[in-house]
C-alpha cells in the first residue's frame, strides 16, 4: 500500500496561498493575544490558589459560591471541570488571596467553608494516611497494646487504598469501610470521623515571587531553544537554512499560542514543555526537507532552485505525511484518552504537529527560495552596476561576473 | 546463519534481557500480579502520580544577619564602656532591609581615634564610616554578609531534613532551589495533608530560659505603668502564658511578662527533648542540657533561688516556674499542650533551631486519588497510541511492519529499563513522553522504509536497496534525534519536576530509538534477506 507515489505538486507555486493562510491565523492569534483574551496564564505563572474538588453528588455551584462568600472569599472563579459524571469543581482564587505571609490561607478557608457546619468530628475523606495511622495508634480500637504500629499502618493503608482506588477518593459513609477493616475499627472511626461530601483532589498555590520567576524561566528556555537550533543548523547547513527553520518554528509558536488565546485555554508549565517539544519536532521536519534539498542540489546542478525545492518536497512528502500522521495519531490518543491533567499539553502538541508539518513545506522552503532569489538579483544588480561602471570608465579590467548559487 | 549475524542477534537478545531486568527486577512470580508488583517497585513514581506535596520555601536570611548584628550591638556597648568612650545611642536604622548596618550616635570627636581602634581590634568584620554630627555607622563586610546568608540556608536545609526524617516521610527531597534567592525545595511523597508537616518545618523552635523581672501584666500599658513608663535596662516585654490554664487545658489566657533580655540557657545547650506527662497527667516536654549548659544553668538557678524563671519559645513565654533550688541539667516545659503538640515540639527541639524564619512560596498537593486516576488514564492513552501505530505499520509496510513493530517494542522495554536502572522519576508528562517517543521513533523506520521503497522502484536489488536505505537515512535520523534531544535537555534544565520527567523519558526514548531503528532493524532485515531465495521480492 502506498499513498504518495510520484507526486508532482507545485508547492512553491502555491506560496502566496500559504502566506495568506499563515497570515490569517497569525494575525487572528495576535489580535486575540493583544485585544481579546490575552495570553491566559496557568496558575504557576500568574500566582494564585487553585483547589480541585470532587463531590459525591452533583455540585451546586451557586451554593458553593454562597458558602465561600460567607467565609470571606468574594471573587472566586468557580467552574465545572472534566467530565460531568465526575462531579469535579475547580475553585480559583486570585493573587490577592495568595500572599506569602500565609500562603495556604485561601485553601484552608475553602475547605472549612465547605465542611459540614457544626460538625466537630474530622473529615475522613480529607484525612491523609499518616494522620489516620497516628490516630489509630493512639485510639487503639483493636486493643493491641503498644506494639501495634505495623498492624495499624497496614489498616490505614488499606483504608486509603480502598477510598482512593475503589471509590475515586470519596466515601459516602464510614460504614463503607466494613468491607476492608474489622468492625471495631469502623465503630471507633464513626465516633471521631464523618464523611463530608467532597474530597480535595489537587491543590496548587503559587505565591507572586515564584510566579514571576517561572515566567522569566519559561521565556529564557524558549529563547535558548530557538538559539540552540539556529546554531546547530548553521553548523550543519548554512546560515540561511538556519534562519528559515527558526522563522518557521517561530511561526509555529505564535500560531499555537494564538490558538490557546483564541480558545481561552490556559498556558501552564507543561504547555510550555509541549511548545518546546514541538519546536524540536518542527525542526526535525524542516531538516528532512532541507537534507533532501541539499542532496538534490548536488545531483541536479543545472535546474533552477525552485524546481529542486519542489522536487525535494514531493520526494519527502510521503515520509512527512506519514510520520506526522502517526505522531498525530499518538498525540490525539493522548488528547482524547489521557485525562484532564494533560489536556493543555496534548492540545498544544496536536496543534503543534499539524502546524509544524505545514510550516516546513509552506514557510521554511519558500523562504529559502525567496532568499536565494533575492541574493541572485542583488548579485545580478551589483554585477550589472559594476559592469556599467567599468564600461563607463572604459576600463581594461573586466569584472568577472560570477553568479553563484551557494549549495 | 552468517556468523556476524549470529553475534549481532545475541547482542540484541542480551540487551533485551538486561533491560527487562531493569524494568522488573527479579519478580516474585511471572503472573500478572507478580509482574505488576515488581514493576511498581522498580519504577519511581513522581509526585503527580503517587500523590504528595511539593513545597518551595524561602529562608528569611535577613533574620540570621539580624541575629548576628544584635549580638554584636551588645558586645559593642560593653566594649565602648570598657574603653571609656561616651556614646549616645547604638541602634539599627533599618533592620528590615539592611540588617548589616549599625548606627552609633553621640560619640564626642576626641574619642574618634579610640573608637577606630576598638572597632579594628574587636570588630574586624565591620567597616566603619563616619557620618554627620558625631554619628558613625558600622556595616558588616559584604563577604561576611553573603557568607552568613549562605550558611543560614545550608543550616536550614539540615534542620528541616532532621525534622522530616523524624516524621518518617519516605524518600523526601530537600534541596536548594533556583538561583540565588535563598529558596529551598521540599518534596514529600505520600503526604497529602501537609498542614502538620508545614508547621513543624516552619517553627523556629528557639528555646530560651530567662529570668523573670516582673509580671504577669494583663496588657502592655499596665506593664509600662508599673515601671513608670520606662522599662528597666536589659529587660524586654514578652507575651505569653498567664499562669492559668483554661478549663479544658487547651486554651491559655494571655499576659505580658517582663523578662531579662539575655537568656540563661538556650536551645543550643539542649542535649535532648522528649514528650512526657507532668504530675497532673498533662502532656509536657522534658529536656536535658549538655554539660556546659548544665553548669551555667546550675549557676543561674543557684543565684536566683526563690525568683521565677520563664521558658521562652520563639519569643513567647511558654511557662513560668519558681526556682525552688539549684537545678543542674534538666527542665520541663509545661503548658496547654495536646499530646500531639508535645511530641511535635520535642521533635523540633531535638532537630535544633532554625537559623532564620521561613516563608512558603509555593505549595502543590496532589491527592492520591488523582494520582491513581492519572496513572490509569496515562497508561490507557499510551497503550492505545502504541497499538494504533503498530497496526498501521503492519498494514502499510506489510512484513517490514513486523520489523518496525519489534523495534518499537524493544524501544519501549529499553526506555522503561533505563528508568528502572537510573531511578529517574516517571511523571505524568513522562508517560506522555513515552507516547511521543513511539510517534517520533516510528519516524526513523518510516524514513528508512520509504528510502528502501524508492530504491526498489529505481530497480535496485533488495539487499542493495536495504543498504542504500539505511545509508541515506542515517544522517537525517541522527540530525532529527539530536535536535529533539537538545530540546529535551533545555527542558530538563529549566523545568520543574513533572516537566523534568518528560524531558527524561523523551531523551531516553530517542536514544533507545537510535539503537533499535538503525541497528536492530538492520539485523532483522539481514536475517530476512538471508533466508530469501534468489530474486525473491522484499515485502515492504
Amino acid at each position: 500500500m502506498e499513498f504518495f507515489r510520484d507526486t508532482n505538486i507545485d508547492f512553491l507555486g502555491k506560496k502566496w496561498y500559504f502566506l495568506a493562510f499563515s497570515l490569517i491565523f497569525s494575525v487572528a492569534g495576535l489580535c486575540s493575544i493583544f485585544f481579546w483574551h490575552g495570553i491566559p496564564l496557568g496558575v504557576e505563572f500568574r500566582g494564585g490558589t487553585l483547589v480541585y474538588l470532587k463531590f459525591e453528588q452533583t455540585p451546586n455551584l451557586d451554593q458553593i459560591r454562597h458558602d465561600l462568600d460567607r467565609a470571606g472569599l468574594h471573587d472566586p472563579r468557580i467552574q465545572r471541570f472534566g467530565q460531568t459524571a465526575d462531579n469535579e469543581v475547580l475553585v480559583d482564587l486570585g493573587l490577592k488571596e495568595t500572599s506569602e505571609a500565609a500562603l495556604d490561607k485561601g485553601k484552608n478557608t475553602i475547605i472549612h467553608a465547605l465542611e459540614t457546619p457544626g460538625e466537630t468530628r474530622q473529615d475522613l475523606n480529607n484525612t491523609g494516611e499518616s494522620s489516620l495511622e497516628q490516630w489509630l495508634i493512639q485510639k487503639d480500637p483493636l486493643h493491641l497494646g503498644t506494639d501495634a504500629n505495623q498492624r495499624y499502618a497496614d489498616i490505614a493503608h488499606k483504608i486509603e487504598d480502598f477510598r482512593n482506588k475503589e471509590r475515586g477518593g470519596i466515601l459516602t459513609s464510614v460504614d463503607e469501610l466494613k468491607a476492608v477493616v474489622p468492625p471495631e475499627v469502623v465503630s471507633a472511626l464513626s465516633q471521631d470521623f464523618y464523611t463530608s461530601g467532597f474530597v480535595v483532589r489537587n491543590v496548587e498555590i503559587v505565591g507572586p515571587q515564584v510566579g514571576s520567576q517561572l515566567r522569566a524561566q519559561a521565556i529564557r528556555a524558549t529563547i535558548y531553544s530557538l538559539a540552540g537550533m539556529l546554531v546547530y543548523l548553521w553548523f550543519r547547513f548554512e546560515l540561511i537554512y538556519g534562519i528559515g527553520a527558526v522563522v518557521a518554528c517561530f511561526h509555529d509558536t505564535i500560531i499555537t499560542i494564538g490558538f490557546f488565546s483564541l480558545l481561552d485555554k490556559e498556558i501552564s508549565l507543561t504547555v510550555i514543555a509541549a511548545i518546546l517539544t514541538l519546536i524540536g519536532y518542527s525542526m526535525n521536519d524542516t531538516i528532512v526537507v532541507f537534507d533532501r534539498i541539499r542532496e538534490n542540489l548536488k545531483l541536479l546542478r543545472r535546474e533552477p532552485l525552485a524546481n529542486i525545492v519542489n522536487r525535494s518536497i514531493n520526494q519527502t512528502l510521503s515520509r512527512t505525511i506519514l510520520t506526522s500522521g502517526l505522531t498525530f495519531l499518538t498525540v490525539l490518543s493522548l488528547y482524547i484518552f489521557g485525562g484532564e491533567v494533560l489536556r493543555g499539553f496534548s492540545l498544544a502538541l496536536v496543534i503543534g504537529i499539524l502546524i509544524g508539518t505545514y510550516s516546513s513545506i509552506a514557510v521554511a522552503a519558500p523562504m529559502l527560495v525567496a532568499y536565494q532569489d533575492w541574493r541572485a538579483r542583488r548579485m545580478g544588480q551589483l554585477v550589472t552596476e559594476k559592469a556599467i561602471a567599468t564600461q563607463q570608465r572604459g576600463g581594461a579590467n573586466k569584472a568577472s561576473a560570477k553568479v553563484k548559487i551557494k549549495a | 546463519m552468517n556468523k556476524n549475524l549470529l553475534t549481532k542477534t545475541i547482542l540484541i537478545i542480551g540487551v533485551l534481557v538486561v533491560f527487562l531486568f531493569g524494568v522488573f527486577g527479579i519478580p516474585s512470580s511471572f503472573s500478572g500480579a507478580g509482574l505488576s508488583q515488581a514493576l511498581q517497585k522498580r519504577i519511581h513514581l513522581g509526585l503527580d502520580l503517587k500523590g504528595g506535596t511539593h513545597l518551595i520555601l524561602q529562608v528569611q536570611v535577613n533574620d540570621a544577619v539580624n541575629a548576628d548584628t544584635d549580638r554584636d550591638i551588645e558586645r559593642l556597648k560593653d566594649a565602648l564602656k570598657g574603653a571609656n568612650i561616651a556614646f549616645g545611642e547604638v541602634t539599627k536604622p533599618d533592620p528590615q532591609n539592611h540588617p548589616e548596618l549599625i548606627a552609633i550616635k553621640g560619640v564626642p570627636p576626641e574619642a574618634t581615634g579610640d573608637l577606630r581602634r576598638v572597632i579594628t581590634d574587636k570588630f574586624p568584620d565591620y567597616d566603619l564610616t563616619s557620618g554627620a554630627q558625631n554619628a558613625w555607622s558600622m556595616s558588616l563586610k559584604p563577604a561576611i554578609v553573603a557568607d552568613t546568608k549562605t550558611k543560614a540556608v545550608q543550616q536550614a536545609i539540615e534542620t528541616i531534613r532532621n525534622r522530616i526524617d523524624q516524621l518518617g516521610v519516605s524518600e523526601p527531597v530537600i534541596q536548594e532551589h533556583g538561583l540565588g534567592d535563598y529558596q529551598i525545595l521540599v518534596q514529600l511523597p505520600g503526604v497529602d495533608d501537609p498542614a502538620r508537616v508545614k508547621e513543624i518545618m516552619q517553627s523556629t523552635a528557639l528555646l530560651e530560659i530567662r529570668l523573670v523581672k516582673g509580671g504577669p501584666f494583663p496588657s502592655e500599658d499596665a506593664a509600662m505603668q508599673a515601671n513608670n513608663g520606662v522599662l528597666p535596662p536589659d529587660t524586654v516585654l514578652l507575651k505569653g502564658y498567664s499562669g492559668s490554664h483554661g478549663q479544658d487545658n487547651t486554651s491559655e489566657e494571655e499576659a505580658y511578662w517582663l523578662v531579662s533580655r539575655i537568656s540563661a540557657v538556650s536551645g543550643s545547650d539542649l542535649r535532648s527533648a522528649d514528650a512526657g506527662t507532668d504530675e497532673n497527667g498533662r502532656p509536657d516536654v522534658n529536656f536535658t542540657l549538655t554539660n556546659e549548659g548544665g553548669r551555667r544553668f546550675g549557676a543561674f538557678t543557684g543565684a536566683h533561688v526563690g525568683e521565677k524563671l520563664a521558658v521562652v519559645l520563639d519569643n513567647r513565654v511558654k511557662s513560668v516556674a519558681t526556682i525552688q533550688e539549684q537545678i543542674r541539667d534538666s527542665g520541663r516545659i509545661t503548658g496547654a499542650f495536646t499530646q500531639q503538640e508535645t511530641s511535635d515540639l520535642a521533635l523540633t527541639l531535638r532537630s535544633g533551631a532554625l537559623p532564620a524564619g521561613i516563608k512558603y512560596l509555593q505549595e502543590v498537593t496532589v491527592g492520591p486519588s488523582l494520582g491513581a486516576d492519572s496513572i490509569r488514564e496515562g497508561v490507557r492513552a499510551a497503550v492505545i497510541g502504541f497499538v494504533v501505530v503498530m497496526i498501521f505499520m503492519l498494514v502499510y509496510y506489510r512484513a517490514a511492519g513486523i520489523n518496525a513493530d519489534l523495534g518499537l517494542t524493544l524501544n519501549l522495554i529499553i526506555l522503561l529499563g533505563f528508568l528502572g536502572f537510573s531511578g529517574a522519576t516517571l511523571t505524568l508528562p513522562g508517560i506522555a513522553g513515552v507516547i511521543l517517543t513511539v510517534g517520533m521513533g516510528v519516524d526513523s523506520n518510516v524514513l528508512i522504509f520509504e528510502r528502501i521503497r524508492e530504491e526498489l522502484r529505481h530497480g535496485k536489488t533488495p539487499s542493495s536497496a536495504v543498504d542504500q536505505g539505511f545509508a541515506h537515512a542515517w544522517r537525517t535520523i541522527f540530525d532529527t534525534h539530536v535536535t529533539t534531544i537538545v530540546s529535551a535537555v533545555i527542558l530538563f534544565l529549566f523545568g520543574t519536576g513533572p516537566v523534568k520527567g518528560f524531558a527524561v523519558t523523551l531523551s531516553f526514548g530517542l536514544a533507545a530509538n537510535l539503537f533499535t531503528s538503525v541497528f536492530v532493524s538492520r539485523v532483522i532485515f539481514e536475517a530476512v534477506l538471508n533466508r530469501h531465495q534468489r530474486g525473491q521480492a522484499l515485502s515492504i
